[in-house]
């Protein structure tokens, strides 16, 4: 049979791109500098122990080279000179929904984004009216002494617990861009649970969105204290409306001795977007981390959720999707570090390449010699849907001493054109079968995702496979 | 004046790597017949079947081929299939993670007009009765199309997109093969029950047993990528009985 050349996927990326002009009444200007850690510090009111770690974080961002010899060289295309990294308070908006481009209030139609949250999304409010949402919810997670608040409050009005823990999960110095985000972070959650409480509800970064909360630099902290779980959602479905080329953000987990927290991510970035992230997880004695991540748009996304397995029997696991368009580079992956007897990892990882997209799996396993018990599981599996699409596979697994057990699968498929004749033969047309095959393949870890996740996600795996093929 | 109502097949060639696979076949295939195909390996039968259905491989350079009076050859398998043509595969094809019900339900909402759903408890009904009268189990409908599948419940499947989609036409590609004779006559209790005056079949095979069940109302014998011979049921016996050779020596003489 011959293999015809399928055309390159055109997927008209504009849709999340539109931008407006808009005013703050802080912005620390372009570029980074000594002084604009004390605009920000000043600002923020820090207490001087942030602004020395700010300062320090700083140093070590100079100092540290960028990570080409493994990484894209595309980073390499960062202007950091020209990049601002202090926005804040977006002053009343001098726009109005009618001026949001038509598609985009189709897509988000077509999501199915809430009424409420559209306007945010698009840009044309500052504030999403969380209280009115999601009031309830919020006032039954206080009763169980939960604290769910902005990073910076969290720092000013917890700084006990805040300060055992910030930065101990993801060290200033871990990379360049772990360093640069703990110069110059705001926004996230801080987010305390304690002993035993179980929080019903996911809680999402929607329940606090401000001017602040979707920043370029965020920074989140979670800790469970013994026994307790948590779920926590952040992003959505919908294309996200960007003043700024450069995301960092920092994730640090703490699930004390049987705590679970799982942390879940869907983002869709606009195609022109840095997304550099860095999530790790402390997971102590019999405690539970899983990290559920989606990841879809951007130019470079290089993001690698890990669990630091301290305490026996703790356990870790990530579930990923990544979705490579045209133009657009997914390196994603998992680190599991085993450090207790017992200890068990999982990582599941499904990657979509289109047209020219291209993903890239990165794991890292490491089971030193004196651990008895561990086991490891490693699923990855490739997707192409063009003939140009591009998939490479870095599994970088230690597995010492005796007892421990490690297994790893990985696959590269392509939906074959008698896959796709079969879907058509039945009254499908060739988009409609293309986003059958691609939602089936991921079908099972879509599963994960809370419903009204799963159920957007399918729709946008439809809206990104339109005119696919051609 | 062409006649409406049937499935017409007329001076068919096609091609593959530059190879000659159809050397010219006529056929016509009226609503309410059920006609079979017969032929050994090799001889086209099922290419007949995959380039009526539209399959992107072959090159047709010849002919016409006619649905009600419509030339479908010019349009894509998606387009064929809703204006009422149904293949049931000889291999048919797995689609991992999708479920049964969500490819059927896909397939049938891709047949309704802009902006109507399929009502979902009507739907699971029908597909219900269905599966009933193929004795398929009712948590088939959860697995994966044909993914891990037995030969007998692939075809049995293929048998049941059949009746959820009520073809005017519907060609089945050696529905038979891999079918012990339990299955065999299951599918063969499902064919039967979708005969209809409004409805047209055509049954590739080579093999008589199909026929004992699935009696035809026309025998053709293909024979080197053209119809050499057409007769009633009772070819298929005397092919069945003194095999096909000197159908071929009709072949040599007319060709």
């Amino acid at each position: 049979m011959p293999v015809e050349e399928k055309p390159v996927i055109d997927i008209d990326r504009s849709i999340g791109d539109f931008s407006y002009d808009i005013e703050y009444e802080y912005d620390a200007g372009y570029g980074l500098t000594e002084r604009t850690i004390d605009y920000i510090c000043d600002v923020k009111g820090d207490p001087d122990w942030i602004r020395e770690f700010r300062k320090d974080a700083l140093k070590k961002f100079w100092e540290k080279p960028l990570p080409t010899h493994w990484a894209s060289r595309d980073l390499e295309n960062i202007v950091f000179e020209k990049i601002r990294y202090y926005l804040a308070k977006d002053k009343m908006p001098k726009r109005s929904w009618d001026e949001v481009p038509k598609e985009v209030k189709e897509t988000f139609e077509r999501l199915g984004i809430p009424e409420q949250e559209r306007k945010f999304l698009a840009g044309v409010e500052a504030q999403f009216d969380s209280e009115a949402a999601y009031s309830n919810i919020k006032a039954a997670i206080a009763k169980q002494g939960v604290i769910f608040v902005g990073s910076t409050e969290g720092l000013h009005k917890y700084p006990e617990i805040f300060r055992k823990w910030f930065g101990k999960v993801v060290p200033t110095g871990d990379n360049k861009f772990s360093a640069l985000n703990s110069a110059v972070f705001s926004g996230g959650s801080f987010i305390y649970v304690p002993p035993g409480v179980k929080v019903k509800h996911p809680l999402q970064a929607y329940f606090r969105i401000n001017a602040e909360s979707f920043g370029q630099f965020e920074r989140t902290l979670i800790i469970a204290d013994e026994g307790s779980e948590v779920m926590y959602m952040e992003g959505c479905t919908a294309p996200r409306f960007e003043t700024s080329t450069l995301h960092s953000a920092v994730v640090e987990l703490v699930a004390l001795p049987g705590a679970k927290i799982q942390y879940i991510t869907v983002q869709n970035w606009s195609n022109n977007v840095f997304n550099l992230v860095t999530k790790r997880g402390l997971a102590f004695e019999e405690a539970e981390i899983k990290w559920i991540d989606c990841n879809i748009g951007s130019r470079l996304t290089m993001k690698y959720p890990g669990v630091v397995m301290k305490g026996r029997k703790a356990r870790g696991e990530v579930i990923s999707i990544a979705l490579a368009n045209v133009g657009q580079h997914q390196d994603t992956g998992a680190k599991m570090i085993h450090g207790a007897d017992e200890t068990t990892s999982n990582i599941v990882s499904k990657s979509i390449s289109i047209g020219t997209g291209r993903a890239t799996y990165r794991g890292l396993v490491n089971i030193p010699r004196h651990l008895k018990g561990c086991k490891n599981n490693t699923e990855c599996d490739a997707l192409l849907i063009n003939a140009n699409s591009r998939t490479d596979t870095y599994p970088a697994i230690t597995v010492r001493g005796q007892g421990n057990a490690c297994q790893h699968e990985a696959s590269v498929s392509q939906i074959s054109e008698e896959q796709i004749f079969y879907m058509q033969q039945r009254g499908l047309d060739e988009g409609q079968a293309m986003s059958l095959a691609v939602n089936g393949f991921v079908n099972d870890l879509v599963r994960q995702f809370p419903i009204e996740y799963s159920v957007e996600l399918k729709r946008l795996i439809d809206l990104e496979m339109e005119g696919s093929v051609g | 004046m062409e006649k409406m109502n049937c499935l017409k097949v007329i001076n068919l060639k096609a091609k593959i790597h530059n190879q000659e696979i159809l050397r010219g076949v006529n056929l016509e295939i009226p609503r309410g017949e059920v006609h079979a195909i017969m032929g050994k390996n090799g001889s086209g039968k099922s290419t007949l079947a995959k380039i009526m259905a539209g399959h992107p491989a072959y090159e047709v350079t010849e002919g016409q081929v006619l649905l009600d009076g419509q030339s479908i050859l010019e349009m894509e398998p998606d387009e064929r299939s809703r204006a009422g043509l149904f293949l049931a595969f000889q291999y048919p094809v797995e689609v991992p993670g999708v479920t049964i019900a969500n490819f059927l339900r896909a397939a049938l909402q891709a047949r309704l007009p802009e902006g109507e759903e399929i009502e979902a408890t009507e739907y699971y009904a029908r597909l219900y009765e269905k599966m009933d009268l193929l004795k398929i189990p009712r948590n088939f409908t959860s697995r994966s199309v044909n993914e891990g599948f037995s030969g007998g419940e692939k075809k049995r499947c293929e048998i049941l997109q059949m009746a959820m989609l009520e073809p005017k036409y519907a060609i089945l590609d050696e529905t038979d093969s891999g079918l012990d004779i339990d299955a065999l006559k299951i599918v063969a209790e499902g064919v039967n029950s979708m005969r209809c005056p409004e409805r047209g079949m055509l049954v590739i095979t080579h093999y008589q047993r199909l026929l004992e069940y699935i009696v035809p109302d026309r025998v053709h014998v293909m024979v080197n990528g053209r119809i050499v011979l057409s007769g009633d049921k009772d070819l298929a016996l005397k092919l069945e009985n003194e095999g096909y050779e000197w159908v071929e020596q009709l072949e040599s003489v007319s060709s």
